[in-house]
């Protein structure tokens, strides 16, 4: 059984639908990308999965149980964590401060009364931004502040990580790195489901790859599959340059 | 039968001109995200200015209307959004609160220095005019504003959607960015919304003037029923605001007729567009988390604890030295300053570290000085029940609004300083209809404070300890978690954090601190009435509190002092008692953007003292110590200890 399941999921904006009856899942111990052009309603997908946004329409089912009415932060406890396209970090604390939060928020009360140090730098140094770790976070390079996302989502210990547009001012080594992270996170069990315009990353490290276009999936697939599908390539021309692809493969295993 | 029709025709005048007066509110709120609450002092002025041009000067009634809401009215609300409310729209909603609550107190300020208070009388349009319904008599002033609202809607609508400006207002809602890629320009489209939005307010207080009266306060407060009409249609939808303000008008007008004017319900009157406005933001659906991050937020600086520690212990040292030498009257104003000082502590943990607005942080202290005294428990038993029962009153008027977003918080304490001002406070279970109640001093481990010296330095060392828990708390989790709050609500949400119960938590949080301080304010005066705790008071305090620093501890002392000192400057010189509120107004408009406020400004100055002149001092004084960051130390500053100074001495013998 899929860990995310949605289905028939719809969201009008007034006059327009940015998702169109879209269904598609996300499992346990895999990496799924979620690709498509800018304005596809990958974003606004994520917001309905993470509660963020309402759909007119269909359901969201997390871990076999409906959590289409759920609020956000009844869905973080579930397990379900997420990064933002438009970056979402505590700005005026330090990066160091921002993953404490997640921490402190995830022990709810216990947390209250014994704050957690080593586990924090222990996550920092995992996603590799222990550099910046006394840095206020709104100064930090936007690759960085992605990766701090990341860090404070895994503070949650998430079993589903939503990851929106995640490599983005990342540089090309980075990327191998931040693929090999996704790997082993995904070796832990950990559900990744993630938007990425990077399509060298995406069909190097995912095992399963959803495509939307104007709100509806159009393909669904292995990476091999998708790259060879007419339809994905009439809608979506970023194609993958195989030479990065097998770099960041080569990097991963 | 005759009665229902009278006052059906009344309540729809009066809806009119709510009408009017709220789809300007709505225009300004929906191209600009700026919610005015300065929109019924706009109207005020206005009608000031009207007066002015066609009783005072004795222009023709159509010159001055002309004036008024061509040129007056239109070019102050251009003027508004181009020096004042331009920008905030994208910033924190704590900010454009203040701003336009700082417009509020200074525009009403203004009227007073420029029409000193004396009888005015504006009279309605063709008084000599009007129809008779049945046996019912209409003046013609009535038709004209029923018939102007008409047209107003109709012209309003036509704007919207027939013409290119309107739809790029519209737009201007949706997507100012986007707005200006396709060429328009969302700062005119801003401009002209202001202008038409601030001639609307002008049209509805020229219209309701003649049968409410030219009064500085009461055309000022009608805003709260516009507030309740635009409720209806979520700021946004100018029809339902039309439908809220008509059926708003009528339901007033159908309690002043059939509500019983003695007894317990007699207050219920007064109160029914704040109860209006309640029920509408309650019925209002959830909110979604704002996603995407909030501009301009300043953050404060923290002191270190042994700093801070440093600071409270010489406010008390100098407390108990004024203390010993001063007289009662002036023992009276110290004390008062602490009470003012400790509730604006309590707007340093709301608005200055959780970054919402409580427009009746006095009506909390009420709250807890009523409890203190009804308990009649004058020792630190009954002063902690206060300040629970206060705390506990936060939590409800927050409950209501779980759902929502700060604004609408905002709004829900300023009903409810409306409905604690005229209907509860003044019950005769409270301190009763211009009544008082006695409240004894506190008595700490048995022995009563029973001088009024010692009771203020009391009231001081609660002012520290409160400061000092204060900072505590913002260096610790839960202060972490307040500015992770602020910076980002969807992702605190998306991390676990039930940010509604939180947000009902720290709103009562607040309020308990603001009932501490009434419950010893009230043990302070010895007999306390409604009249001390006025919803309008809490406006100057939080505004003060904003210029001073709403996000230091240091701030509050000031704010505190600076807030006791307002009614003195007021009475010593009382034909300047308007531009004082002028100037606070307008100092709040101008400094409303940096809630750091002057605290932050005055260590600011000892900072660049510090790096202009510190080694010239130190050079002919070589016992001062370097600044801590130039000394590489780490957060606390360390006083020169002994042996450090003995070294200085060696040198010095050395040298000589």
């Amino acid at each position: 059984m899929p860990l995310l399941e949605v289905d028939d999921v719809v969201v009008r904006f007034g006059g327009v639908t940015a998702v169109d009856h879209a269904s598609f899942g996300s499992e346990a111990g895999r990496i799924t990308g979620l690709i498509g052009p800018n304005g596809a309603g990958k974003t606004t997908c994520f917001n309905v999965i993470s509660g963020l946004q309402r759909p007119s329409h269909g359901r969201v089912r997390f871990d076999g149980r409906t959590i289409t009415r759920l609020p956000v932060h009844r869905r973080s406890r579930r397990g379900m964590g997420r990064t933002f396209q438009r970056l979402e970090a505590f700005g005026s604390l330090s990066v160091r401060d921002n993953v404490r939060v997640a921490r402190d928020i995830h022990r709810g009360l216990g947390g209250l009364v014994r704050p957690a140090r080593a586990d924090v730098d222990g996550l920092l140094e995992r996603v590799g931004i222990s550099a910046y770790a006394d840095e206020r976070a709104d100064s930090i390079p936007t690759g960085a502040a992605r990766l701090l996302e990341l860090a404070r989502c895994l503070a949650a210990d998430p079993r589903l990580l939503l990851l929106d547009e995640p490599s983005s001012g990342l540089d090309e080594t980075e990327t191998g790195a931040f693929g090999a992270l996704l790997a082993e996170l995904a070796a832990e069990g950990r559900g990744i489901l993630m938007v990425e315009h990077d399509m060298s990353l995406v069909m190097a490290v995912c095992d399963d790859i959803h495509v939307l276009d104007f709100g509806r999936v159009i393909a669904s697939g292995p990476p091999g599959e998708i790259r060879a599908d007419p339809a994905v390539q009439q809608a979506y021309l970023g194609y993958a340059d195989d030479d990065r692809t097998q770099e960041i493969e080569a990097v991963i295993s | 039968m005759s009665t229902i029709v009278s006052f059906t025709i009344l309540g729809l005048f009066t809806g009119a001109a709510y009408a009017i007066a709220a789809s300007g509110l709505v225009l300004t709120y929906t191209t600009t995200r700026v919610f005015n609450i300065a929109h019924g002092a706009f109207g005020m002025v206005m009608a000031f200015a009207f007066w002015d041009f066609s009783q005072r000067q004795g222009m023709p009634t159509w010159l001055a209307l002309v004036l008024v809401l061509g040129v007056v009215a239109p070019g102050t609300g251009w003027l508004v959004q181009r020096f004042v409310t331009r920008g905030l729209g994208e910033g924190p909603v704590s900010v454009s609160l203040v701003v336009t609550v700082g417009l509020f107190v200074g525009l009403i300020g203004l009227a007073q220095y420029v029409w000193p208070p004396e009888p005015r009388t504006l009279p309605p349009f063709l008084p000599d005019r009007g129809v008779a319904i049945g046996d019912t008599y209409v003046t013609a002033h009535q038709v004209i504003t029923i018939a102007l609202s008409a047209v107003v809607a109709a012209a309003l609508y036509l704007l919207l959607n027939r013409t290119r400006i309107g739809t790029a207002m519209r737009a201007s809602v949706d997507n100012p960015v986007l707005l200006r890629l396709f060429g328009g320009n969302p700062d005119r489209v801003a401009s002209l919304a202001w202008a038409i939005g601030i001639s609307l307010a002008a049209l509805a207080g020229i219209l309701l003037t003649p049968v409410i009266g030219l009064s500085y306060y009461d055309l000022t407060l009608l805003v709260i029923n516009a507030y309740a009409a635009a409720m209806l249609g979520r700021l946004t939808s100018l029809p339902l605001t039309f439908l809220g303000a008509m059926g708003l008008g009528i339901l007033q007008s159908f309690s002043v007729a059939y509500l019983p004017t003695e007894g317990s319900l007699a207050g219920l009157r007064a109160v029914v567009p704040a109860l209006f406005l309640f029920v509408v933001i309650v019925a209002m659906p959830q909110a979604q988390l704002r996603i995407g991050q909030v501009r301009g937020i300043v953050s404060a600086p923290v002191p270190s604890l042994r700093r801070s520690g440093g600071w409270g212990a010489a406010l008390l040292g100098l407390v108990l030295v004024l203390a010993a030498a001063m007289s009662d009257s002036d023992l009276l104003l110290v004390g008062t300053a602490a009470t003012y000082a400790m509730v604006m502590l309590s707007l340093v943990l709301l608005t200055g570290y959780g970054g919402h607005v409580s427009l009746a942080q006095f009506t909390f202290a009420g709250v807890g000085a009523l409890a203190y005294a009804k308990l009649e428990e004058p020792n630190l038993y009954g002063l902690l029940v206060s300040a629970l029962i206060a705390a506990g009153v936060g939590a409800l008027v927050a409950l209501p609004v779980l759902r929502l977003t700060g604004l609408y918080l905002a709004l829900s304490t300023l009903a409810f300083g409306v409905l604690m001002d005229k209907m509860v406070f003044q019950a005769e279970f409270a301190f009763g209809y211009n009544g008082a109640l006695h409240a004894e001093r506190l008595s700490l481990l048995g022995r009563s404070i029973s001088s009024l010296s010692g009771y203020v330095v009391v009231m001081t060392v609660f002012f520290v300890l409160m400061g000092m828990a204060l900072l505590v708390l913002r260096r610790g989790v839960l202060g972490r978690l307040l500015i992770a709050m602020r910076d980002s609500p969807a992702a605190c949400g998306t991390l676990g954090l039930d940010l509604r119960w939180f947000r009902v938590g720290l709103f009562g949080l607040s309020a308990g601190m603001a009932g501490l301080a009434g419950a010893l304010f009230a043990g302070l005066r010895g007999t306390i009435g409604a009249a001390d705790f006025q919803l309008f008071n809490s406006l100057p305090l939080l505004l003060l509190a904003v210029v001073c620093g709403v996000t230091s501890v240091s701030g509050a002392a000031l704010g505190g002092v600076g807030l006791m000192l307002l009614p003195v400057l007021q009475g010593s010189r009382p034909e300047l008692a308007g531009l004082v509120f002028a100037v606070l107004g307008f100092g709040a408009v101008a400094l409303g953007r940096d809630p750091n406020g002057l605290a932050n400004l005055a260590f600011g100055v000892g900072r660049r003292l510090e790096g202009r002149f510190g080694d010239t001092v130190r050079r002919v004084v070589p016992v001062l110590p370097l600044p801590r960051d130039r000394a590489g130390g780490d957060e606390t500053t360390e006083i020169p200890l002994m042996e450090d100074l003995q070294e200085v001495g060696a040198h010095a013998a050395a040298r000589g």
